[in-house]
């Protein structure tokens, strides 16, 4: 209980990653599901950050930098098209992105 | 004794930030929470002896995507409450579920079983920054070069998207119809 090991960063990041999951099935507005895709990401560097430390091996440490390289140019380009979306329909609810109704 | 109630302290608190990021009806409220998370997330970082991993996390992380997302904000009417989803579907929760449970299995069954060895130790005697350098650019060179290169285009690609005209609509609509969306937005506020 009090020695800190690797299943309690796993479980951790199992508990944040759910967090995430659920926030992106429960928003409708796109940029709470970018919110919800950046827990995701954290949850997964917590768990390669565990691993790299209790193993001994960096490879755990170098994926995390380059989760968070593709986490900021997500960030970037999605806002782009965020902008170009809500300038183009007022709002950026789900929704509004059912141009084909099948 | 320490690292438990630090580990503990900070477990709470970042899933609470969360929960409140992922729960919230406003989208400030949201915003603030995450920010906050990601905080308490470079703690776990500091305690896992990944101090270079920790400050890049506090740097990009709260200095840069949430400062953006506070910049995008301005765009978007973000003082509105966010209207949710009305009927929650136990159809797609279940299969969302049942999807995610089986990509980890598939995943993380051959991991699991078989004899995990360090593929890069640590090198002894010098500093994280130091090791996450030499391993940096020596194993991992490559795709640190690509990973710049993304990073340029991702650049790039969202000046052009959001940064042109910034008053008119672009991209998706032609310049007479803009023109014409913009007469018509004046007519329907006089």
């Amino acid at each position: 209980m009090m020695e800190i090991g690797l299943n309690h960063y796993l479980v951790l990041s199992t508990i944040l990653f759910a967090i995430g999951l659920l926030g992106v099935m429960r928003r409708r507005n796109l940029l709470m599901l970018f919110f919800a895709t950046e827990i995701l990401l954290n949850s997964v560097n917590i768990a390669f950050a565990a691993i790299s430390h209790f193993y001994g091996d960096l490879s755990g440490q170098m994926f995390a930098f380059f989760v968070i390289a593709i986490a900021a140019s997500e960030v970037a380009v999605g806002l782009g098209l965020l902008v170009v979306w809500f300038k183009r329909s007022g709002s950026i609810d789900l929704e509004t992105l059912k141009s084909m109704r099948g | 004794m320490f690292e438990a109630i630090a580990f503990y302290l900070f477990a709470f608190l970042t899933t609470v930030m969360f929960i409140i990021t992922v729960m919230s009806k406003h989208a400030l409220y949201s915003m603030t929470a995450l920010a906050a998370g990601m905080i308490f997330i470079s703690a776990f970082f500091f305690m896992l002896g990944a101090d270079f991993l920790g400050a890049v996390q506090i740097i990009v992380y709260t200095g840069a995507v949430m400062a953006l997302y506070a910049f995008g904000m301005m765009f978007f009417d973000s003082t509105r409450e966010l209207k949710e989803k009305t009927t929650p579907s136990l159809l797609v929760f279940g299969l969302g579920g049942m999807a995610a449970l089986l990509t980890v299995i598939i995943v993380a069954a051959p991991i699991v079983s078989g004899n995990i060895t360090a593929a890069y130790p640590i090198v002894e005697g010098v500093g994280n920054t130091q090791a996450v350098g030499m391993v940096l650019f020596t194993k991992y060179l490559i795709p640190f070069e690509v990973a710049a290169v993304m990073l340029l285009v991702a650049m790039i690609s969202g000046i052009v998207l959001a940064g042109k005209k910034m008053d008119v609509s672009l991209t998706l609509v032609e310049d007479d119809e803009t023109s014409r969306l913009d007469t018509e937005k004046e007519k329907a506020t006089s």
